[in-house]
């Protein structure tokens, strides 16, 4: 066993990476599902999708070939409504609610009507949003996640002037770093950012990091107000020996080198486990899949009723060919020569709800081995409580507080994403984003009537 | 298994399905594929003069997806010659001695032209004669089709030329394009048809290209009025065969229903409002021939079930339920049901009735789905909600009458009894 990379022929990382959701093939392939919408009353799809897009509308501007219109409405809500027609997990969200399902009937493909409206937007660069006179406000903004990048553009349609400071050399967040590359690829995350940031009055310095090359007292000093969208950090620690041993891997470092250093230099082991069973667990065990790995396991405390990722997405895993251990934690990691061998799992069965109704795991006493050579860690992600805290931002666990307008307990500080709730879908940071603006649009009015 | 013969002035066929006088009934080829599909009888394209076609001629509607639900034409009587016409037709009837050969026919109007055509094609072995008073493009500018039958005193004298001359059964073909078909109707009876058929194409423009600015169809950056025909005219036909159905003279013809005819549960419900057989085009234009098989073996499962043995036991039986306005019982009233196991939570009722109808129906906001339910004081039993549900008896009317007894508008006016408060 060994942990190699360029295990297959550029036709096999070509083909293990395209697209997993390929769009329309053509306008009669959209208008035969754009038509089968029933054009809802207070549709039950715009209530379950966090950024409340106007589906209905946008898919009968597409039956109407008013595909400017179409994407409008999208972008309007949801400036990454191409990017979230990718990652949602639509299946609890608007397709999940589509009223079709009560008949037993295939939803309404939502998700890819609106990448069919937003991509050629994006592709034909339509200027769809116009910015309002300068205000000579300025806002600056910590992090080109979803939740700045949505903040920013609400922001600077109103007049202000939005400096994003992002620590990394490209926008996009997570949606960029964090997300299976067959899902979306690098360079759409680029066009992504450059369709936002082309309304104007929005300045991405890039690889500027909060609290090593700029500091929030400097935002402060400099700007009307800031925003914090700063996402949470690298995975959860397991707590257990032999986590230190060579080939114990973070499911966000895991993915993100695979994004930014291209599929044939990326290391991956014959055997493989991945801890945990979120999206980013489902994203680390299809890609390690995907690069080559002859085996791949996902180890999951809990049953399927209890699992954070969605059937889709586990199907996906499955279909890829990965295996799934239920009710097994893991217990230590064996090595030799300070390289991974075995992955020891204690067999849990499920105890009493606890306060969130789960049930929670209880170890039975048994343990299982399985001998890998990588095991891939993706039981959830840190907040950045030391950053956080070392700025004397009120925070849970890392997680930062926020009142009901997205303030934090500094004044002029607002906060949203990731970094607040811990880490949810994009499509809430993106809504995070447009809270946070409102909001700082708001304290910025009250301000300029004190003065 | 019903018996679905039809027997129309004596032409008999072995269904009641005729191919329209149109495109596809232009020459042997098509005919004889019509035939072996299994189509009782065509009436072949018109006959007369001869004319030159252009190109395009054609254009359609779209309609939530649907291709085709309305088509127009601007396409001339045959364009082909007389003489190879009628040698085709005389073919076909030899091969297919069983199913209904009748010419359709529009000659120039003079008594002579009308007799030298029609003395032509009963040389052919054909079984009847169409008389075309309905196109509604090309031919009217020089005074036939529609401008023949736009006015009853022209069309009953050229139906009075024709039967000087015809021998075989005549059908006199009514054009939409008047107020009321009826008076041409009258005038053709009164000039001694034998039948009527009804309906010809509606004058249209199905659209504008709004990159060119033409409408369709587009030629050479022009375009005419076109003959509108397809699913879309159904209702427009159906009104105008139950007006010619129930008028004491022309109800005693018998009556070739036309106009937007695809199923077989639309040539039932022709049949049922009078016509004794039908004639189909856009149906076919849009799928071929092979569309009859389903029209043959769902008429016949439908007559089954309903104890029907021969087309005659069906023919006509809705016409008396066409009353009029004031005759309707005002006491029968409905209100409608909504099953809340069947619902799906759209709220197309909902707005369909709170915006354009009686506010009739309550909405409880639910997180993601909101819940319906019928406020039946207030509801006036118009089915808007019913029409407009995508599920299947998810909506139903259920009756409630205001009364026992029978009360039309004029006897509801004599008791002075309370109108709406609302």
């Amino acid at each position: 066993m060994a942990i190699i990379n360029n295990r297959l022929t550029a036709e096999q990382y070509e083909q293990n990476f395209s697209d997993i959701h390929p769009p329309f093939d053509s306008r009669e392939a959209a208008l035969v599902e754009a038509n089968r919408c029933l054009f809802c009353y207070d549709a039950p799809c715009i209530k379950s999708c966090p950024t409340s897009i106007n589906i209905p509308k946008f898919i009968k501007q597409i039956t109407t070939d008013n595909i400017k219109g179409s994407a409008y409405t999208i972008f309007d809500a949801n400036i990454m409504g191409a990017g979230c027609s990718k990652v949602c997990p639509v299946e609890k969200l608007c397709e999940g609610s589509c009223v079709y399902n009560f008949l037993e009937e295939l939803p309404i493909p939502i998700a890819k009507l609106q990448r069919y409206s937003t991509e050629k937007a994006i592709e034909h660069k339509w200027p769809l949003f116009q910015r309002k006179p300068s205000t000579s406000r300025k806002v600056a903004v910590i992090g080109a996640g979803p939740a700045g990048l949505s903040c920013a553009h609400v922001l600077s349609r109103e007049g202000v002037d939005v400096t994003i400071y992002e620590k990394e050399s490209k926008g996009g967040g997570l949606m960029t770093y964090g997300i299976a590359a067959y899902k979306v690829t690098p360079e759409f995350c680029e066009d992504e950012v450059n369709f936002i940031t082309s309304l104007g009055g929005i300045d991405i310095k890039y690889e500027q990091e909060l609290g090593r090359n700029v500091s929030l007292a400097e935002l402060q000093a400099n700007y009307d107000a800031v925003y914090i969208g700063i996402g949470v950090g690298v995975a959860r620690q397991l707590d257990i020996p032999g986590e230190h041993l060579l080939g114990v891997e973070d499911a966000i470092r895991f993915i993100y080198d695979i994004r930014e250093k291209g599929y044939p230099s990326i290391p991956v082991g014959d055997k493989v486990a991945v801890i945990g069973l979120g999206m980013t667990a489902i994203d680390a065990a299809t890609q390690a899949k995907r690069l080559g790995a002859k085996e791949v396991t996902i180890v999951y405390r809990r049953t399927q009723a209890e699992m954070p990722s969605t059937e889709v997405e586990l199907n996906l895993a499955k279909l890829d060919g990965c295996t799934i251990i239920w009710l097994a934690s893991p217990k230590e990691i064996i090595g030799e020569n300070g390289q991974v061998t075995q992955l020891i799992c204690n067999v849990m069965e499920l105890g009493v709800p606890d306060t969130c109704g789960r049930r929670s795991p209880v170890e039975t006493g048994e343990t299982i081995t399985l001998n890998v050579d990588m095991v891939i860690k993706a039981a959830g992600q840190v907040p950045y409580e030391g950053l956080v805290s070392s700025h004397a931002i009120t925070n849970w666990n890392g997680k930062i507080a926020i009142d009901g307008s997205c303030a934090t307990n500094i004044p002029g500080v607002f906060a949203g994403g990731d970094c607040v709730n811990g880490g949810k879908e994009v499509v809430d940071a993106v809504q995070a984003g447009k809270d946070g603006a409102k909001a700082i649009l708001g304290f910025i009015k009250s301000e300029r009537a004190n003065e | 298994m019903a018996d679905l013969s039809a027997n129309f002035l004596g032409i008999k066929s072995p269904n009641p399905f005729w191919l329209a006088s149109a495109p596809p009934t232009d020459k042997q080829y098509n005919v004889l594929r019509a035939f072996e599909a299994g189509w009782g009888g065509v009436v072949w394209k018109t006959l007369g003069s001869q004319v030159k076609n252009v190109s395009s001629r054609y254009s359609s509607i779209d309609y939530g997806g649907t291709k085709m639900m309305g088509f127009n034409n601007i396409e001339l009587i045959s364009d082909r010659p007389l003489d190879i016409n009628l040698r085709e037709i005389a073919e076909c009837v030899r091969l297919f001695p069983d199913r209904a050969m009748i010419v359709s026919l529009m000659a120039d109007n003079t008594r002579e032209k009308w007799h030298e055509l029609i003395a032509q094609v009963e040389d052919t072995g054909a079984h009847g004669l169409e008389l075309n008073f309905g196109c509604p493009h090309g031919m009217t500018e020089r005074g036939m089709g529609a401008a023949v039958g736009q006015d009853p005193e022209i069309a009953k004298m050229v139906v009075e030329w024709v039967m000087e001359k015809a021998t075989l059964p005549v059908i006199t073909k009514l054009t939409p394009n008047v107020h009321s078909v009826v008076p041409t109707g009258r005038a053709a009876v009164e000039g001694g048809t034998h039948a009527l058929s009804l309906i010809n194409t509606i004058q249209s423009i199905t659209g504008v290209d709004l990159d060119t600015f033409v409408p369709n169809p587009y030629v050479a950056g022009k375009s005419v009025y076109g003959g509108y025909c397809g699913p879309a005219v159904k209702p427009i036909a159906l009104k105008m065969l139950t007006t010619i159905a129930q008028d004491p003279l022309t109800a005693r013809m018998p009556i070739s229903g036309i106009g937007g005819v695809s199923t077989w549960k639309d040539a039932v419900e022709f049949m049922l409002l009078g016509a004794s057989n039908v004639q189909v085009c856009t149906a076919a234009m849009k799928h071929g021939f092979r569309i009859v098989d389903d029209m043959i073996d769902g008429m016949n499962n439908w007559m089954d079930e309903k104890g029907f043995k021969t087309l005659d036991d069906f023919i006509g039986k809705s016409v008396p339920t066409i009353t009029h306005w004031e005759d309707l019982d005002i006491n029968y009233h409905i209100v409608a049901n909504i099953d809340q196991d069947k619902c799906i939570h759209c709220g197309l009722c909902y707005i369909a009735c709170e915006d354009t109808s009686h506010q009739s129906i309550n909405l409880s906001f639910g997180n993601p789905f909101n819940t319906y339910s019928i406020k039946e004081d207030e509801c006036v039993g118009c089915n808007l909600c019913k029409l407009v549900c995508p599920v299947d008896s998810c909506i139903t009317m259920v009756e409630q009458r205001k009364g026992d007894d029978y009360v039309n508008w004029k006897e509801f006016q004599r008791r002075g009894l309370p109108l709406n408060d609302h």
